[in-house]
C-alpha cells in the first residue's frame, strides 16, 4: 500500500470510529472495543523493541502502570484534564523507558527480560507505598461534567461531540491505536527500522557496520515505553478507579508480548491481527464463560504458535500463499 | 595508518595480549598469523572496538581510537569480516550491504551513485549479483564468505581486516578470495590485514607477516623471514 493510501485509510478509520460513536447505541461495543484497542496499542508498542530489535520486554505493565499513575499525580497536583493526563502519562513512561534502557540495554536475552520484570516489581512496590496516589487502596478518578475545549462541549447529553465518556475514550483509544500503527509502519520503512533489524539479527556485526546500536535501542525503548504510557494515561479515566494491582498487572505484560508473537513480529500487521483475534476471543469468553479463563486462552495460543507457527499468523499466511503459488 | 601501542588485554587471570606494539602503513598488505589462542582475533577486536576495556592505545590516521565505540571506528574507516560469518539473516544479500552503506558511508563518498547502485557494483565484483535478492540462509560456504567480504567492502574502508575469510574453503575457492583481496588492495589502495591459518594464502598475499604466540609478537618481517624464524617454527610445531 502506498504511503498516501495508508494515511488516507488511517484517516478514514478515525472518521469511521467517530461516526460509530454517533450512531451505535449499545455501549458494550465501546467498552469491548476500548479493551481490544488497548491490547493492540500495547502489542504494537511491545513490538517496537521486542519484534524489531529482538529485546524481549516482560515489564510492559510497568510502563503502562507508570503512565496511569503519572496521570493520577497530574490530576492530584493541578487537576489536569484528560488530554493532559494522557500526555503526561506518555512522556513520563518514555523518560522511565529511556532511563531503564540506559541501565539495562547492555544486557541481552533472558537477562534483559529479567531486568524488565524487576522494573515491574520495583514500580509496583513504589506505588503501593506512596499514599499521595492512594497507595495499595488505589485512587478514584471522577470525570468532569460537560468538559469543553474552546467553547465546544466534548461530552454531554446535548450539542456535544460525544454522548458519554465511554464513547470519547473509545475514540481517543482508536486515535492512539491508529497513530501507533502509523509510527510502527514508519519505523519499519525507515533507516532506524533497518538498523533495529540489523542489531536484532546480529548486534556485534551491526555495530561493526556502523550501526549505533545502543542509541537505536534507547530510542526504541523510549518510543515503546511512551506509547505504553499514553495507553496507561487513559486507563484511570476508563476505569474511574486505579490501583496498583490492576495497573501493574502481569496479565498486561503477558498480553503485550503474546499478541505480537501470535500475530507475527515482522510487521505492524502482526500485533494488530494478534490483538484483534485474541482480544475479541477474550471478550467473548469474558461474557460467555469467565474473565479468569482469558489468560489460559492466551497461554494455550502462545504455546501452540511457538511450536507450530513460530512466525505467527503472518508466517502462516505467507506459507499458504507460497503453497498456492 | 594504524598504530597499536602497548596493547594489553586480560580476561580475568588470562592474558590474551601482552604489550603489543604494531604499525601498519597505508596500502600495506599485512598477514597476521599464530597458533589457535595466540590472540589474533582479540587484537582485531581491540582495534575494531568490539573489545574496549584494554590497556594501551590504538591510533588510526593520527587519532586515538580508545574513546570510540565500534560503530564510530567503523565510520572512521575500519572494517572487518568475522571468523564465523555473521550475516543479517532476516535480510537479503543486497540488504546486508545496504546497512553499512546507509549507516557508515557519507553521501559525498558515494559520488553520483545511489546506495543501491553501489551495493549492486560490489555484488557484481564478487560474482554475487544473482544472489542479491535471495535470503542469506541459502548461501553456500564460499558465498557466505564473499558476503562477509562484500559487507566489509561496502563500508568503503580505509583498513579492512579479514578474519579467517578462507576457513573451510577448497583450494580453488581460496584462490578466488585471494584474488578478490589482492585486486581490492591494488585497485583501491585499501590497507588489508589478513588473519589466516592457510599458510599458502597468507604468505602469497602478505607483504609483511606478523606472528603472535601466547599474546606476544614473536616475529615481524617479510613472509620469507617469518617462515624461517625459529620462534615461529617452535610456536607451530613445538620443541
Amino acid at each position: 500500500m502506498s504511503t498516501n493510501r495508508f494515511y488516507m485509510a488511517i484517516g478514514g478509520l478515525a472518521v469511521l470510529a467517530y461516526l460509530a460513536t454517533a450512531f451505535v447505541d449499545n455501549q458494550y461495543y465501546f467498552f469491548a472495543g476500548f479493551a481490544i484497542l488497548q491490547l493492540m496499542v500495547m502489542a504494537l508498542a511491545w513490538n517496537i523493541l521486542g519484534g524489531y530489535a529482538g529485546y524481549v520486554n516482560f515489564g510492559s505493565a510497568a510502563f503502562f502502570g507508570l503512565g496511569a499513575y503519572a496521570a493520577i499525580v497530574a490530576l492530584q497536583l493541578f487537576g489536569a484534564t484528560l488530554f493532559t493526563q494522557i500526555l503526561i502519562g506518555g512522556c513520563f513512561a518514555g523518560l522511565v523507558g529511556l532511563a531503564t534502557g540506559y541501565l539495562t540495554l547492555r544486557l541481552r536475552g533472558v537477562y534483559f527480560a529479567i531486568a524488565t520484570l524487576a522494573l515491574l516489581v520495583v514500580a509496583e512496590t513504589l506505588i503501593v507505598n506512596w499514599d499521595y496516589v492512594g497507595g495499595a487502596a488505589g485512587a478514584y478518578v471522577l470525570p468532569k461534567r460537560n468538559p469543553s475545549i474552546l467553547g465546544i462541549i466534548i461530552v454531554g447529553k446535548n450539542d456535544a461531540l460525544f454522548g458519554n465518556y465511554k464513547e470519547l475514550l473509545f475514540f481517543l483509544m482508536c486515535v492512539i491505536a491508529l497513530a501507533t500503527i502509523a509510527i510502527c509502519r514508519y519505523v519499519e520503512k525507515s533507516k532506524f527500522g533497518r538498523g533495529l533489524e540489523a542489531l536484532r539479527d546480529n548486534e556485534e556485526a551491526a555495530e561493526s557496520m556502523g550501526v549505533p546500536t545502543l542509541k537505536l535501542k534507547l530510542i526504541a525503548t523510549t518510543l515503546s515505553a511512551s506509547v505504553m504510557g499514553f495507553t496507561g494515561g487513559i486507563f484511570p479515566y476508563y476505569m474511574t478507579f486505579v490501583d496498583p494491582i490492576s495497573a501493574f498487572n502481569l496479565d498486561i505484560s503477558v498480553n503485550a508480548l503474546a499478541m505480537p508473537l501470535i500475530g507475527g513480529t515482522a510487521t505492524w500487521l502482526g500485533p494488530v491481527l494478534g490483538a484483534i483475534v485474541l482480544g475479541t476471543l477474550q471478550q467473548v469468553i469474558t461474557v460467555t464463560i469467565s474473565s479468569s479463563v482469558n489468560l489460559l486462552i492466551v497461554g494455550l495460543f502462545l504455546v501452540a504458535f511457538v511450536i507450530f507457527a513460530p512466525d505467527g499468523f503472518l508466517g502462516l499466511i505467507k506459507k499458504f500463499r507460497k503453497r498456492g503459488d | 595508518m594504524l598504530e597499536v601501542q602497548n596493547l594489553t588485554k586480560n580476561f580475568g587471570g588470562f592474558t590474551a595480549l601482552s604489550e603489543i606494539n604494531l604499525r601498519v602503513e597505508p596500502g600495506e598488505r599485512l598477514g597476521l598469523i599464530g597458533p589457535n589462542g595466540s590472540g589474533k582475533t582479540t587484537l582485531i577486536n581491540c582495534v575494531s572496538g568490539t573489545i574496549q576495556d584494554y590497556e594501551g592505545e590504538v591510533h588510526f590516521n593520527g587519532e586515538n581510537l580508545n574513546p570510540l565505540v565500534a560503530h564510530k571506528r567503523a565510520r572512521r574507516g575500519i572494517s572487518r569480516s568475522f571468523q564465523i560469518p555473521k550475516p543479517f539473516t532476516s535480510m537479503t544479500v543486497k540488504q546486508n550491504l545496504m546497512i553499512p552503506l546507509e549507516y557508515a558511508v557519507k553521501a559525498e563518498d558515494l559520488g553520483n551513485l545511489t546506495i543501491e547502485t553501489h551495493a549492486d557494483q560490489i555484488l557484481k565484483g564478487l560474482e554475487l549479483s544473482d544472489k542479491a535478492d535471495q535470503s542469506t540462509s541459502g548461501l553456500t560456504q564460499i558465498e557466505m564468505r564473499k558476503l562477509e567480504l562484500a559487507r566489509a567492502m561496502a563500508l568503503k574502508p580505509k583498513l579492512l581486516i579479514s578474519d579467517e575469510a578462507m576457513a573451510g574453503l577448497s583450494s580453488s575457492e581460496v584462490d578466488d578470495i585471494l584474488k578478490i583481496l589482492i585486486e581490492l588492495n591494488e585497485n583501491t589502495k585499501i590497507t588489508i590485514i589478513m588473519i589466516e591459518h592457510i599458510m599458502r594464502a597468507v604468505m602469497s598475499f602478505s607483504e609483511r607477516v606478523v606472528c603472535l604466540d601466547a599474546g606476544k609478537i614473536i616475529a615481524n618481517g617479510t613472509p620469507d623471514e617469518v617462515i624461517k624464524n625459529a620462534a615461529v617454527e617452535k610456536a607451530y610445531l613445538g620443541e
